[in-house]
């Protein structure tokens, strides 16, 4: 079964983007040329069409982020499927895909309906929806997912509330071969996590905060490779955040295990050294910033291709529910609208991460490895693009946000790197 | 304009303690007087918030803000609007709008400080903030040794017990670091905190007799309320009797301190905690007179603004 995505109707794209970069690694493109878009395809006839300057910029192929969360139903004060998905399309994003750690939970097609319902009228990028693996996430009887495989869910999840038992774990890696659909895991020992608010190492142990040790993540992840390898089952890993848990996933693929990860840009370029500030609404999420070595060995992993993609774990939070003490305060950062000036800022300026390497891993190989449409520039495509300018500075927040939430960790700062404009199914998603 | 604050104890370099510590001294003679107020702060208006229980600090505090002569309003967890659900952030704006110079407060939760300074024009006083700091305390526990013991330089500190939970430990590692002693802890190994010897620059060690390297053995008390299900040790009594300190695990010289309350019979005998040669009891006694030292730095002191610079303490302590 495959994951339906969402888009409102909007009219088709047509027009130039003169004399920009155009690169698409996934497809071999990489030279400096005009890019036509014309009825919401790649390719055609520029005769006649708008013609959009894109000198010094870099049209890609949109990005893809296959971990979101969109708070609807139940919190939409804190983000809705419009505001989300114009928060995605703000930033270079053309596919997202929201968790369904919802109030009520996507446990049930009655809920997954409603959702790609208002999807269908409100999403300015295509949207999917995951369903929850267990009964409100709960971690006990699986849900009836083949219902909601046929419905259209683009996989299951129970982000935020590890799966504990492997005997469910188990069941559900069975139940996988029905649907065929990818189970989407943030990996979690909560028996080790405990209280912890922050990564468990000597800058918690200044602060007095209680720790969540890598290992709470790596013993996870390396149980559910295991518990894959023994079913034959597809498992993608969220926001990997220790070394430990990339030494995991590594050797799980060495042994052929069907098994994909993804890394945050906050864990690609923030340490646990930012949380001395003690500011939750920044630097408060789960997993928690790690320790340099981990952030090294997370770069080295997206390189190599031990991890598959970078996703945001966009977490619309507000003020109210962020400004308390830091140790009270919930989990999470927003990050659609800055993922790529932060990646590359502070990786492709820096020369650690290659652009063309970062966009690969933004976009094409973020699709694939969830069964998604992969973007591409190639002639004929359905266009999904994102027209970059690496150089230009953007101070985050300056002129507000698309998200209704402004939890960034980079509020206030400068980065270098503007989405001029996205295409997002052939339509325009997003021209500021 | 905003204040100084003291939100941990790294805020503060060796001369401002030093410089806290000798106006102790001044204040702790006029503390012998028979009237024992002074117009120092007079016109000040100090708010102690203490969201969580305490005797010592909430009491030595109020009475330093009285003694310096300033208003003095005192603010619970219980029995204010925090019981009707106002959050932290909303009480500090409101005692903010009643124009306090400073906000003393006790928190259960690490950042609580933090997040009241970023709402307030007052300075901030730490008054402990769940398991991060205490610095006031490692001022009097400083102003206490110096007094009793001697100069920190070279002197060995050993901290004894639940040092995972402890904000006394925190502050005090890094207070007493500053001002040159060694510092070690000796704890079990489920109440060290992971990374403690690169995070903190101590020594530990999970072996009680090493409290025999120490000049001043400063035994921590169980928080057990800190701890939560699932024990940090197996029972109290193995704890007792592993860890607790006592005349039997010390060497004649040592001294021994607490910052209270005690567990008697838990981390230190009831013995040891009776015996005068211990500095708990001057700890106590110390807390108000630092803590009006305190005040004055941040209000009157040098880099408190419009007062006057190296104002002679003894000119206002009249």
């Amino acid at each position: 079964m495959a994951p339906r995505l969402m888009q409102r109707p909007g009219p088709a794209a047509s027009l130039v983007i003169r004399g920009a970069r155009v690169l698409d690694p996934a497809a071999g493109i990489d030279e400096v040329r005009d890019l036509v878009v014309r009825d919401g395809l790649i390719g055609g006839d520029p005769e006649g069409l708008e013609v959009i300057d894109g000198t010094g910029m870099v049209a890609v192929p949109g990005f893809v982020d296959p971990h979101v969360h969109l708070r609807t139903p139940g919190r939409e004060d804190l983000e809705d499927i419009a505001t989300g998905s114009m928060s995605a399309a703000a930033g270079g994003f053309v596919t997202i895909v929201a968790m369904p750690n919802t109030s009520p939970v996507v446990d049930n097609a009655a809920v997954l309906g409603t959702l790609i319902d208002r999807a269908e009228r409100e999403a300015a990028v295509r949207v999917g929806f995951y369903a929850a693996i267990t009964v409100g996430q709960k971690g006990g009887e699986l849900t009836e997912q083949v219902e909601m495989a046929e419905l259209g869910a683009a996989g299951f999840s129970d982000d935020g509330h590890p799966v504990a038992d492997a005997g469910v774990m188990r069941r559900a890696l069975q139940y996988q071969r029905i649907t065929g659909l990818p189970l989407v895991l943030h990996e979690e020992d909560m028996a080790l996590s405990g209280r912890g608010v922050a990564h468990e190492g000597a800058v918690a142990s200044r602060l007095g905060l209680a720790g969540i040790p890598p290992i709470s993540e790596s013993i996870a992840v390396a149980r559910d490779a295991v518990l894959a390898e023994y079913e034959d089952g597809w498992i993608h890993i969220c926001h990997v955040s220790a070394s430990e848990t990339v030494d995991e996933i590594r050797r799980a693929k060495e042994r052929g295990v069907r098994i994909t990860g993804e890394v945050t840009p906050h864990h690609l370029t923030l340490t646990d050294a930012a949380i001395a500030s003690l500011d939750p609404s920044r630097h408060k999420m789960n997993p928690p910033l790690r320790e340099e070595s981990d952030r090294q060995s997370l770069i080295a992993a997206l390189l190599d291709g031990t991890l598959d993609l970078v996703a945001t774990d966009h977490a619309p939070h507000d003020a109210d529910e962020k400004e308390v003490p830091f140790e009270e305060a919930p989990f999470g950062i927003t990050g659609l609208e800055t993922a790529f000036a932060v990646c590359n800022t502070h990786l492709v300026r820096t020369g650690e991460v290659p652009l063309d390497l970062l966009v690969r891993r933004m976009s094409s190989d973020a699709a694939a490895a969830l069964g998604l449409p992969v973007p591409t520039l190639a002639d004929g495509a359905v266009a999904d693009v994102a027209l970059l300018d690496p150089e230009a500075v953007v101070v985050v927040g300056a002129t507000g946000f698309q998200s209704k939430s402004r939890n960034s960790a980079w509020l206030g700062e400068e980065l270098h790197g503007k989405v001029n404009l996205t295409i997002a199914g052939g339509q325009i998603a997003w021209r500021p | 304009m905003s204040r100084r604050s003291l939100l941990t104890i790294a805020d503060l370099d060796r001369a401002e303690i030093a410089r806290i510590l000798r106006v102790g001294n001044r204040f702790a003679e006029v503390m012998e007087r028979d009237i024992k107020k002074v117009p120092t702060l007079r016109g000040r208006t100090i708010i102690n918030m203490f969201f969580e229980a305490s005797t010592r600090t909430s009491t030595s505090f109020e009475l330093a803000g009285k003694r310096l002569s300033a208003d003095v309003v005192n603010v619970k967890g219980s029995g204010s609007s925090v019981e009707k659900g106002e959050t932290l952030k909303d009480t500090v704006i409101t005692l903010n709008s009643y124009l306090p110079d400073v906000l003393v407060i006790r928190h259960q939760s690490v950042g609580a400080c933090q997040l009241a300074a970023r709402h307030t024009q007052a300075a901030v006083i730490n008054a402990g903030d769940g398991k991060h700091e205490h610095p006031t305390q490692t001022l009097l526990d400083l102003y206490t040794i110096e007094r009793e013991v001697g100069p920190l330089d070279g002197l060995h500190i050993a901290f004894v017990g639940d040092v995972a939970h402890s904000r006394v430990a925190r502050s005090g590692i890094r207070g007493f670091q500053m001002m040159g002693a060694n510092v070690s802890l000796i704890a079990p190994p489920t109440l060290i905190p992971r990374d403690a010897e690169e995070a903190l620059g101590v020594t530990t060690s999970t072996d009680i007799r090493d409290v025999a390297d120490a000049d001043v053995v400063y035994v921590l008390r169980m928080q057990l309320e800190r701890m939560g299900p699932g024990g940090f040790v197996p029972s109290l009594r193995e704890y007792a009797a592993t860890y607790g300190v006592n005349h039997g695990r010390l060497r004649p010289g040592q001294r021994v301190m607490h910052a209270g309350p005690i567990n008697r019979g838990v981390e230190i005998s009831g013995a040891l905690a009776d015996d005068p040669k211990t500095l708990i009891e001057r700890q106590a006694a110390n807390g108000m007179v630092v803590r009006m030292a305190v005040l004055y730095d941040l209000l009157a002191g040098p880099s408190a603004g419009a007062e006057p610079a190296e104002h002679p303490i003894g000119a206002v302590a009249v």
